[in-house]
């Protein structure tokens, strides 16, 4: 009984069990839902065919697939299964999904490190312009950018970016094969750039108006008149105290942003020939392989609750009043 | 969180739609949004009542790959058929799954939250359990296995991204809902013996109404957006619907030829999606009290 009460009490501990709990249930989500579709995988992976099974065939099939099991022994199969790494089997690629995973994965979280780079490296300059005068021309230029960040679909963005490049300056990296980090780094990054300003662009733009809110907030402090009346410079006061205290929101910002990353993820890889994990879904999507849709999709959601989870414990490091609670 | 639980309670205080309609009016964001969105909606309703320069899915080889011209404003694509007619039809066809997709995501998710909130216990852990495995997903990801696994149509897309939307506003709306239960009014209301059913219309219901409709104005702007996301996909409305992402996408190998069939549909997504977001932003500045008798 202590150790619940020991457990239940630590914040950091209770945190990590409601994510486990999180993920139980998007385990049963992620399979109800693929269950869902009109047929099974007899009949997707035959399609047409399907209807010359003759029953015997069909019952075969589906002791095969454990379809004549009650749906809870086909879940805790199927958790199972994905717990101890078996993921399923793509025939298209003759490769367990493990196997493609593990070489999409990498793809993707270069994509989002480089995307998540250049939109902090753009949003938090522009809403600290923003927020250094209020309502004046430049705060009017932040917020419109931001405005077309968050307005401009990725697809779009993507789609008339490669148009452009490639039919007037004849740039396009992403026209060669797909070179992996370690085999050719220049081309890499080349095939990099486009994608990520794409995504970065996108993240951009919640990034530079959670920075020119908070910004202001924080100025409107006793503690940064307190500051700058004991002769805090301007440029230490405006990142070590003003930004400083700026940084929750926009940490917490950025987390939340890394869904829009996954999901912006599946597009920009699809425009741009990424073989990301983004790309591997809507392939798996395209050719009816569920146990590919069913792993992947498990798979990012996992990663984005470790990410949210991350981000708040990320608080207590950045924030001394989070972990004084 | 403490702010908003903070402005819910006073958000009742005062404002009548009048009042709130003339600062939404007067906030230049607000005005220009309001001005975008309603000319876009014109243009859905002409071509939902059939009233287009041309019929949308009408193929005419002997114009192909026009420029826009007086007849053609905004030319034709690869079949001869009327970029304007089609980009209109595409608009009409998007809004009326942002419509429907938002109207169910507010309907469940904003009674789920009040419940949750208001009744707490068993009820609250459900619906916060529910939300957490939904949150879980990326929200294009998960708009697109949910497509891919119904059989599709307009209605099943809107359903689709109607369940991405749902959680978000349980999560709007809970929130308030517990700082309200405590306020003294509605504890006076429980005093009474006033029935639960009717304190959560009469007190708590219209509390919540401005957090609503700003969250209503910002997801209908995020469905367009995934709506043409998955069209763009191909995963949207099954062809020859004329939808603004699947324009984009059979227009990216003509646009060297013939920019304007990537250029129409583009143009107006961003301004759709920039009108509704202006709309917001106004709306929440019109309906914040903070903001009221100043400006």
């Amino acid at each position: 009984m202590t150790a619940v009460r020991a457990i239940t009490s630590n914040p950091v501990l209770r945190r990590i069990l409601s994510s486990l709990g999180t993920l139980l249930g998007v385990a049963i989500f992620v399979f109800v839902m693929l269950r869902a579709i009109p047929g099974n995988q007899i009949t997707a992976g035959l399609g047409t065919e399907a209807a010359a099974l003759t029953p015997a065939q069909r019952a075969a099939l589906e002791a095969y697939y454990g379809l004549d099991k009650p749906l809870v022994v086909q879940f805790f199969g199927w958790l199972g299964n994905v717990l101890t790494g078996n993921l399923g089997y793509s025939s298209r690629a003759q490769e367990s999904v493990l196997e493609l995973t593990s070489q999409s994965l990498p793809v993707t979280l270069e994509l989002a490190v480089f995307s998540i780079v250049l939109a902090l490296l753009i949003g938090i300059p522009l809403g600290m312009l923003s927020a250094s005068k209020p309502d004046s021309p430049r705060d009017a230029f932040g917020q419109t950018v931001g405005l077309l960040g968050l307005s401009i679909p990725a697809f779009l963005l993507a789609t008339a970016l490669l148009a452009i490049l490639s039919s007037t300056l004849r740039f396009n990296p992403n026209g060669e094969a797909y070179a992996y980090l370690t085999d050719n780094l220049l081309l890499n990054l080349q095939q990099m750039l486009l994608p990520s300003l794409v995504l970065g662009f996108g993240i951009a733009a919640p990034i530079m108006r959670t920075t020119r809110t908070a910004v202001l907030e924080v100025r409107g402090n006793d503690f940064i008149r307190t500051a700058r009346a004991k002769g805090v410079g301007p440029r230490r006061l405006q990142f070590r105290h003003v930004l400083g205290n700026a940084l929750v929101p926009i940490v917490t910002m950025t987390g939340l942003q890394f869904g829009y990353l996954l999901g912006g993820a599946v597009v920009v890889e699809q425009i741009f020939s990424l073989p990301g994990i983004g790309r591997q879904v809507l392939l798996g999507i395209q050719q009816k392989e569920y146990a590919v849709v069913q792993s992947t999709v498990l798979l990012i959601a996992l990663a984005f609750v470790i990410v949210n989870l991350l981000t708040d414990l990320l608080y207590r490091v950045i924030d001394p009043r989070v972990r004084a609670e | 969180m403490t702010d908003i639980t903070g402005a819910a309670p006073a958000a009742l205080a005062g404002g009548r739609a009048g009042e709130r309609l003339r600062l939404l009016v007067r906030s230049r964001s607000g005005m220009a949004g309001l001005i975008v969105v309603g000319l876009l909606v014109v243009l859905s309703l002409a071509a939902a009542f059939g009233l287009l320069p041309f019929d949308p899915l009408a193929q005419t080889p002997q114009v192909r790959l026009r420029p826009p011209s007086a007849e053609h404003w905004f030319g034709t694509d690869q079949f001869g058929r009327d970029v304007f007619s089609r980009v209109a039809a595409g608009v009409a066809n998007s809004a009326l799954i942002a419509v429907v997709a938002v109207a169910f995501a507010t309907v469940v998710g904003t009674l789920a939250g009040v419940v949750a909130g208001f009744y707490r216990g068993a009820s609250d852990a459900v619906v916060s359990g529910v939300t957490n495995v939904l949150f879980a997903f990326p929200p294009l990801l998960l708009a697109l296995s949910l497509a891919s696994v119904l059989d599709r149509n307009w209605f099943t897309i809107a359903v689709a991204i109607a369940i991405v939307y749902v959680p978000i506003f349980i999560r709007v709306t809970r929130g308030p809902v517990l700082s309200l239960r405590e306020i003294e009014y509605v504890k006076a209301a429980v005093s009474t013996g006033a029935s639960r059913v009717a304190i959560m219309f009469r007190h708590v219901l219209p509390n919540i109404t401005s957090i609503v409709i700003v969250q209503v104005t910002l997801s209908l702007s995020w469905a367009v957006l995934t709506e043409a996301s998955l069209s763009f996909l191909g995963l949207g409305a099954p062809p020859p619907a004329p939808s603004l992402g699947s324009m984009i996408y059979e227009s990216r190998t003509l646009v060297s030829i013939a920019p304007w069939t990537m250029a129409a549909p583009g143009v107006v997504i961003v301004l759709f999606v920039v009108g509704l977001n202006l709309l917001g932003d106004g709306l929440r500045d019109s309906l914040d009290p903070r903001n009221r008798g100043t400006k």
